[in-house]
């Protein structure tokens, strides 16, 4: 009796103290939502995503090893035996728009993996009871995710000089505007993904079973024309052979070789024998990017 | 104690027609004659979860600045409720109303309308408070002249203004619990859901939680529903529901229920608890049963029946207390267990751990 009598007294005491120190109570009322509500929801779900990953030096360096191999140690090691058929160009030249796009796709994907971290930590929840639509949350996500993905390209880009491409403005802003373009399209991909699954190990085993076949299958490594039936089919299939393409020409319209290097190394992708512009590669990718952020979209709405 | 004399009345006016049987209309009385509108109103309302019935049919209401509470042990439906109200979770059946907003139908409104501070941290452990308070703030559209102030009223009231640059990761579990309560505050809700808040804590945060709960009683207009499986928690509510497998057995106000059982209970430790039940029947005709390990009964004027008890029964006493009447009791007497007994029973269990896989 006597203990609470006295946890009264403080509490009261504290009430006081807080009316001394706030004169004027701060009552808030929160507006009715409307398109500048969910503007500042997105706003603020990708910022903390920059917040996030500006704290996480680590993971900066982490997902810039896979490039930096396939660039250096790849590209280095198997350029004698490559020397061949490269018409006098540098095999990690060859690579280099690949990796452009590799250094985006892995730090895409842990931006989306961050979603099921965030559930399994509870903090999924908060935004999830928040009064505004899970569009503006799954979009806020896919647009941080791009942006720090995007950021993580630029490394890449800054070492283009190492391996014989020239900083040429027009180069770097088709370049960063493609990369963006394919943060955006895997960090959906991965949120979609993410709506399904609880546990990051399956997610990371899941990312990575989609994300290496992708690599491989796109081009980043060999040219696209004059492949195995069975292997032409899989490379038109795969949706980052889209990026890689539309890169590899801007890289190489910036090259000085000969005509017989450009046709052999950059022949562009081709469907039924017509030449697809880098415009249209391009769209596929940005289609495809929307195609999976409304399905996320529609996985996160139903979610309870 | 009670700064705001008006809810409290309002509270009693509505329970005084016999526990659960609140009007159905969903309107109170204020003190002053003027109907406001519930802050809570709940109409048979049923969650299932395939073939488990988490929740079986609840109806109540809370009046505008009452502090609910929801008693029961683990897997009597609380959480599931509370769910519901937050619009987390989807009423198989009923319906709910919280600050005059459906939840089914009108789920914005609702969201913008109340706080919530879960059992489970949801806080960003990579963030500051600080920034976690400001990402709350701009999910929930405060005006933006307006956060500066109110996250430093919120952030003094439990005590973290100091701490609000360090990052939660560095956190202890109060102080999560505590920044939690004071994110649930930021948007000024009508009614704040605190799940199990005080679960896990030592004592001294519990107290200090539970003192910001009577000083937003005082300084705001603020509705309160909490879930507690602590009975001398649950005594600093204006109202009680006890809830067991997924229905409110009783509504009403501690010092009422407490009155209703009317006696004391005694628990004895003999050598054989059987003996010894048998023998209380025999010479007294008082059934008793075996309850945290000792043979307990009510009976009134406990005090006066001790000396009969050691004389008369004829089997050795080891020990004996003796105990007003408390909650538990109010609860033991509604549902033939004590809570911790009926939490550590297998079917409650099962519930419990089925509902939460559902709601994942």
């Amino acid at each position: 009796m006597a203990t609470r009598a006295r946890t009264e007294a403080s509490g009261a005491a504290a009430g006081a103290q807080l009316q001394a120190r706030v004169p004027e109570l701060a009552r808030v009322r929160v507006p009715a939502g409307g398109t500048r509500g969910e503007l500042r929801a997105i706003k603020v779900v990708w910022k903390r995503e920059l917040i996030r990953f500006v704290r996480d030096p680590l993971r900066i360096l982490t997902s810039l090893m896979q490039p930096f191999l396939f660039l250096f140690v790849l590209g280095t090691g198997l350029s004698r035996i490559a020397s061949a058929g490269t018409h006098g160009v540098n095999l990690r030249t060859f690579v280099y728009p690949g990796v452009l796009c590799m250094a985006v796709m892995f730090t895409a994907m842990f931006s989306a993996a961050s979603l099921v971290w965030d559930r399994e930590f509870g903090f999924l929840r908060e935004m999830m009871v928040a009064p505004v639509r899970r569009s503006s949350l799954v979009l806020g996500k896919c647009l941080g995710g791009a942006t720090v993905a995007g950021f993580q390209g630029v490394i890449v880009l800054c070492l283009a000089g190492l391996v014989g491409v020239p900083y040429a403005p027009g180069l770097i802003a088709a370049v960063f505007g493609l990369q963006l373009l394919l943060a955006f399209t895997i960090t959906a991909f991965g949120v979609m993904v993410a709506a399904r699954i609880s546990q990051i190990q399956s997610f990371m085993a899941l990312m990575q079973m989609a994300i290496m076949p992708m690599f491989f299958l796109s081009g980043a490594l060999f040219p696209v024309s004059g492949l195995p039936r069975w292997l032409e089919v899989l490379n038109r299939l795969d949706p980052l052979t889209y990026a890689v393409d539309p890169m590899r020409r801007a890289v190489f319209a910036h090259l000085n070789i000969s005509n017989g290097a450009r046709r052999a190394l950059d022949p562009g992708v081709t469907w039924w024998g017509w030449h697809v512009p880098g415009l249209v590669a391009a769209a596929v990718v940005a289609l495809l990017g929307l195609a999976m952020l409304l399905v996320a979209i529609f996985e996160f709405s139903r979610a309870q | 104690m009670n700064a705001s004399g008006a809810p409290t009345s309002g509270a009693a006016a509505a329970s005084s027609g016999g526990g659960a049987g609140l009007p159905a209309t969903g309107t109170l009385i204020g003190q002053d004659g003027a109907d406001a509108v519930a802050a809570v109103s709940v109409r048979g309302l049923v969650k299932r979860y395939r073939e488990v019935e988490a929740v079986r049919g609840i109806d109540f209401d809370v009046a505008v600045g009452e502090t609910f509470g929801f008693l029961g042990p683990n897997g009597a439906g609380k959480s599931t409720t509370i769910n519901m109200l937050c619009t987390l979770a989807r009423p198989s059946a009923g319906s709910a109303r919280v600050a005059g907003h459906d939840v089914a139908r009108e789920r914005d409104q609702v969201r913008r309308n109340i706080g919530l501070v879960f059992q489970d941290t949801t806080l960003d452990a990579y963030l500051t408070a600080e920034q976690n308070l400001r990402l709350h703030a701009e999910l929930y559209g405060v005006p933006r002249d307006l956060v500066g102030g109110r996250m430093r009223q919120v952030l003094e009231m439990v005590g973290l203004w100091e701490r609000r640059k360090a990052l939660v990761s560095v956190y202890s579990g109060g102080m999560k619990r505590r920044l939690e309560i004071a994110r649930g505050l930021l948007h000024s809700p009508r009614v704040l859901f605190l799940d199990e808040p005080t679960v896990g804590l030592d004592p001294q945060t519990r107290s200090s939680i539970w003192s910001y709960v009577r000083e937003l009683k005082a300084n705001e207009e603020i509705t309160i529903f909490l879930t507690t499986h602590y009975m001398d928690e649950a005594e600093y509510c204006d109202r009680i529901a006890i809830m067991d497998n997924g229905r409110i057995i009783v509504l009403d106000t501690p010092q009422a229920l407490k009155a209703s059982v009317g006696k004391d209970r005694v628990q004895i430790h003999t050598e054989d608890d059987q003996r010894a039940i048998a023998a209380l029947r025999e010479r007294f005709g008082i059934e008793a049963t075996v309850a945290e390990g000792a043979v307990t009964f009510g009976v009134a004027e406990g005090e006066q029946f001790v000396p009969r008890l050691f004389s008369e029964l004829g089997l050795p006493i080891r020990g004996v207390s003796v105990t007003r009447p408390s909650l538990d009791d109010v609860f033991m007497s509604y549902t033939g267990t004590t809570i911790r007994d009926a939490e550590s029973s297998s079917s409650n269990e099962r519930t419990r751990a089925f509902a939460r896989m559902m709601s994942r």
